[in-house]
């Protein structure tokens, strides 16, 4: 592989100095000439059909210029779908009723009307003004009642879709969706096993936990084009979704993205966007709209729960004969949840000749869960990690001889059908055999271990970019990518190795959907990963151009020209040369032209990511309270790029990851969330975690210049089971439920409580 | 959604800084709608946001020369204006009123810290409030000025309930005063929170003990419990057992037994009723035991 001298060194973000000073525009920055604030009418019901809504009184408060309900919102066909990534389609008639509720409200907090005033506050009273008549509805919350025929339908012309027949069920039911994905012959694998093991597993829904609150404004320009500042994951994406949603043409929206303060995918849909634009068009003023934190928290649309069955048999020497699971998600008030993605995160760590893997998408009188953070596969692996930790335990086998033995490799085909390509699992086990976090003794009392494998699947779709040289030969970069992870920064240090540049001399910018390449959104662990290869493309294409100029003023052939330090040779005179600098200043003279490089991709293949989290925990055994003493990430990146961004990325994916396992969780009832603020929706506080240490494997990815991974998901995945594992080398008391708040291993470790059964007594936080 | 729920306008309100305790009384007491004293404003501010209140006046007492006395001498006197970070870093405090310094330095943030006041923690009367329990075991008295003229009250004797206190209409909470810790004494205050920092009690316990001069035995005990009870309470049957005792670890763990039962907690968000009593016994047995090594002079 070809020497780099700016890929793979920690280059400061190159967005870095506006962010730290303040003058990065978030979209909430915003403030338009003659704008209006608008402000959201939510239910204050779980589930409840819309009677009558009388916006006359908040008509009549001076200061309103208008008050839209769902009547306002142009008409969509049901089932009428927009692309959203690769082969990936939305409903977005469930969207539109997401946006604003058209006849009955399914979850607490959704959206009914919206008002436009000349300020905050008078939106605020205004928004108080309007008056809903609703006809409240029996309220199921919970996954598994959800699931049983007699319980309230939260949609009552909803039926089963069998995903392997595509047929529909009679009656109508709460669950969406039902897939079985088969393999081998489970019942046979299970007779030749020396040890089953059966548990059930659940999680709670859990949000994102993005700082910044969703914000956008619309502006109807004077031609009629619709201008829109968003602070979304992608700006392209959105516009799509707008299409079909406003029935307007794309050449009629410009899309402008906005600094974003995190998304982890739960800002990937237009849910706030459309309010904005029929506002807009409605007052022929600029609106904005920036929701409040309780709003984020109530209804935004935060990661899926579930509850999932894993049964898995060995045998004693440690091999894995048969496992079958079932994964009941909770999509909560509209289909739609990570069910498959968690059947294929749980499993895809390890070679199974016999499975059976079933998944049920349901519906429940909740927010519609969005993507979080390699969406379904927290929930799963806790529950196939911490299963797998008790069958090695019950064969004796120890927790990372038995991974080793069952290990996926290169050619081993992945749960839902697909063949591994090159994947580096084997060998970052092989580093945890001798890393300190693994050989040296924990010693003293409630001190226990906990190993967990995590997996995902990364993300693919479009990317392109645009590469210039300007006259001072430097270059410029343009993207149409969201930058939430650094992305600008190594997709700088790309171009700044394929053209021998500082990366002091390259910009990079992001643009809007009038002037930048198109992009998919941003998310899936992809943008590093496909702009590797569009930023290589677009570089070389750059360096085509330029070496096609110089083999002009050379007088040799193309092939003859090569380029090093900011100097195109003849190959076999070097003294015959020409430097970048007089290029590029020819380029803008007249009759030379500009060098403008593209470059673009879709469809790679994906670049498996897989790592492996050891955690030690010390249990304080009067309170039940978990102190994490140490955290250590193995992951296989493939390649690191920016290797400060990398273990920023994984540290940031643990510690979520530790959040859903330790405290965080929305806790209902009747479907009112009870918890909607940071104090009291307990996201780890930086003395809640130690120092999170990182050990990069790098195995090159099948397909992309640089061989690396997408690296921002998978570290999300395994903290649930590791630290579950380790609870239990500490307490002897195994949990099977998130989170492992203090209360619940208290009573868990006392023989009561909820662990493993839903619904008793001594609830953690009830 | 509840009107209550949202935050982002205040109802419009006047606000009044005096310079002076009679300016003060007089426009709380002639308010002809509601009005509320402001000191750090980190309670008042977040519920008038809240629309848990919308005083129609807002009185600033952090003007007012008493309300910002800190001193020791014959006791330690706090003015209901002075923040916590001035409480825990006043070197009197740290070293005779340990456990006080401590509560005051986990409130919130540093940042919460710079602006709540022991005093806004009296007066917001929340069951949960951390630095109640430790000034109650201490022994505090409170110096209240109204129209009527001053009165002292216990501390344990201020609150009703939540959020309410025995404060009259125009009466201001004027100063907390310690007595001199007495000799071979001392106190700890330790909470409950599922996080490490930025949480709220799940449950809080003070403890105070002065042995006899041999250091023997406990003649007297003070246990407060923070978060389980609608008030701030004493354990006072607890109490009783442990004076005359001597603090072994049998003694505190039948004090802890005893404490859990003055304790009525509800459950909620944060816990339940039942982990709230268990909390109770192990949080007492703590505070006891860090009281203890205090009073023999073996602990800081």
């Amino acid at each position: 592989m070809a020497e780099y001298s700016v890929i793979g060194t920690s280059l400061a973000k190159v967005d870095a100095p506006e962010r730290v000073t303040g003058k990065a525009t978030y979209g909430a920055d915003l403030d338009l000439p003659g704008m209006l604030w608008a402000k959201l009418v939510r239910s204050p019901h779980a589930h409840a059909r819309i009677k009558h809504i009388d916006t006359s009184r908040a008509k009549a408060l001076p200061g309103v210029k208008a008050v839209i309900t769902a009547h306002d919102l142009p008409s969509l066909p049901k089932g009428a779908t927009a692309p959203l990534v690769g082969e990936v389609s939305i409903d977005m008639s469930a969207i539109r009723e997401i946006v604003m509720a058209s006849d009955k409200v399914r979850y607490h907090g959704q959206v009914v009307a919206a008002v436009a005033a000349t300020d905050p506050f008078i939106a605020e009273e205004a928004a108080g003004l309007v008056d809903v008549d609703y006809e409240p509805l029996p309220v199921v919350e919970d996954v598994l009642q959800a699931m049983q025929p007699d319980a309230p339908l939260v949609h009552e012309d909803l039926h089963t879709l069998e995903e392997a027949t595509q047929e529909r069920s009679d009656q109508p039911s709460n669950v969406s969706t039902h897939m079985v994905y088969t393999r081998g012959d489970v019942e046979a694998g299970f007779t030749v096993a020396d040890a089953v093991v059966e548990k059930t597993y659940t999680t709670q829904m859990v949000h994102q936990g993005y700082l910044e609150p969703q914000a956008c404004a619309a502006r109807v320009e004077p031609n009629g084009r619709v201008t829109l500042w968003t602070s979304a994951q992608g700006h392209f994406t959105v516009r799509t979704q707008l299409v079909t949603l406003l029935g307007l043409p794309a050449s009629q929206l410009k899309v402008v993205p906005m600094e974003i303060g995190g998304g982890f995918g739960g800002k990937a849909l237009a849910l706030f966007e459309p309010t904005a634009i029929v506002l807009a068009q409605k007052t022929s003023r600029p609106v904005k709209l920036v929701v409040s934190r309780e709003e984020v928290l109530r209804a935004t649309g935060p990661g899926a729960p579930a509850v999932i069955t894993v049964k898995a048999g060995a045998t004693k020497d440690g091999k894995i004969t048969a496992l079958t699971t079932t994964m009941r998600y909770d999509a909560g008030a509209f289909p739609g949840s990570p069910v498959a993605r968690g059947l294929l995160v749980g499993l895809a760590p390890y070679k199974l000749d016999n499975m059976v893997a079933e998944g049920f998408d349901v519906l429940t009188n909740k927010p519609r869960v969005q993507a979080y953070r390699a969406p379904g596969g927290t929930p799963a692996a806790f529950a196939v990690e911490a299963l797998m930790d008790a069958l090695a335990d019950e064969i004796g086998v120890d927790p990372l001889t038995f991974r080793q033995k069952n290990a996926a490799e290169e050619g081993d085909t992945l749960p839902l059908g697909m063949p591994l390509n090159r994947i580096g699992l084997t060998e970052m086990l092989k580093q945890i055999e001798t890393h300190p976090c693994w050989t040296t003794p924990l010693e003293g009392p409630h001190r226990g271990r906990g190993l967990a494998l995590g997996y995902w699947i990364g993300g693919s779709f479009t990317s392109s970019a645009e590469v210039k040289i300007n006259p001072d030969a430097t270059a410029s970069i343009f993207v149409g990518t969201v930058d939430l992870t650094g992305t600008r920064t190594t997709i700088s240090q790309m171009v700044a190795d394929e053209l021998q540049l500082d990366p002091q001399d390259i910009t990079i910018t992001v643009g809007d959907t009038d002037s930048a390449p198109f992009a998919d959104l941003s998310g899936g662990s992809r943008i590093t990963y496909t702009m590797s290869a569009a930023a290589h493309q677009a570089s070389q294409d750059v360096l085509t151009q330029l070496k096609e100029r110089a083999a002009e003023k050379l007088k040799v052939s193309v092939d003859e020209v090569e380029y090093q330090a900011k100097r195109f040779r003849a190959k076999n005179d070097t003294r015959n040369e020409v430097s970048l600098s007089e290029l590029a200043r020819e380029s803008v003279a007249w009759g030379s032209g500009p060098i403008i490089g593209k470059g673009s991709t879709t469809r790679m293949q994906p670049a498996h990511a897989y790592a492996a989290h050891v955690a030690d925990v010390e249990i304080d055994p009067e309170t039940g309270k978990v102190t994490i003493l140490r955290y250590t990430c193995f992951q296989d990146v493939g390649k690191a790029i920016n290797p400060t961004q990398v273990e920023g990325q994984i540290q940031g994916g643990a510690v979520q990851g530790i959040g859903w396992a330790l405290n965080e969780e929305y806790i209902f009832d009747n479907g009112e969330l009870k918890n909607a603020s940071l104090l009291d929706y307990r996201c780890p506080v930086a003395l809640d975690l130690p120092m999170i240490e990182t050990v990069l494997t790098e195995v090159p990815a099948s397909e992309g210049p640089y061989g690396l991974r997408g690296v921002g998901e998978v570290p999300i995945v395994p903290p649930g089971a590791a630290l579950a594992n380790a609870i239990y080398r500490a307490t002897g008391t195994r949990l099977y439920e998130l989170p492992m708040n203090p209360e619940r291993i208290f009573w868990a470790t006392r023989g009561n409580g909820t662990n493993g059964s839903p619904g008793t007594n001594g609830s953690g936080g009830a | 959604m509840s009107k209550e729920k949202e935050g982002l306008s205040v109802d419009a309100f006047e606000y009044a800084a005096p310079q002076n305790l009679q300016d003060a009384v007089a426009l709380l007491a002639e308010a002809s709608d509601e009005a509320r004293p402001l000191a750090g404003g980190t309670d008042l501010i977040t519920q008038m946001k809240e629309n848990r209140h919308s005083p129609a006046l807002v009185v600033d007492v952090k003007k007012i020369p008493e309300l910002n006395v800190l001193s020791y001498e014959a006791g330690l006197h706090i003015g209901a204006a002075v923040s916590c970070t001035q409480i825990a870093e006043f070197e009197p405090v740290r070293v005779h009123y340990p456990a006080l310094a401590e509560a005051c330095a986990l409130i919130g943030s540093y940042q919460i810290q710079n602006r709540a006041t022991l005093g806004g923690n009296f007066c917001n009367a929340a069951p949960s409030a951390d630095a109640v329990p430790p000034a109650v075991s201490y022994g505090a008295t409170l110096v209240i000025a109204g129209p009527g003229g001053r009165r002292e009250i216990p501390s344990e004797d201020f609150f009703v309930g939540p959020g309410q206190t025995v404060l009259e209409k125009g009466e201001v909470l004027v100063e907390i005063v310690l007595p001199p810790p007495p000799p071979h004494s001392g106190a700890a205050y330790l909470r409950f929170i599922p996080r490490e920092e930025m949480d709220i009690a799940v449950a809080g316990v003070g403890s105070f003990v002065q042995l006899s001069p041999d250091t023997r035995t406990c003649e007297q005990a003070r246990i407060v419990l923070a978060a389980v009870a609608p008030t701030p309470v004493r354990a006072k049957e607890a109490e009783a057992f442990l004076a005359g005792q001597s603090l072994d670890d049998t003694t505190i763990a039948q004090a802890g037994e005893l404490a859990s039962q003055a304790a009525s907690p509800i459950s909620d968000v944060r816990g339940s009723a039942a982990y709230r009593i268990e909390l109770v016994k192990v949080l007492t047995r703590r505070t006891l035991g860090k009281a203890l090594e205090r009073a023999k002079g073996e602990a800081s």
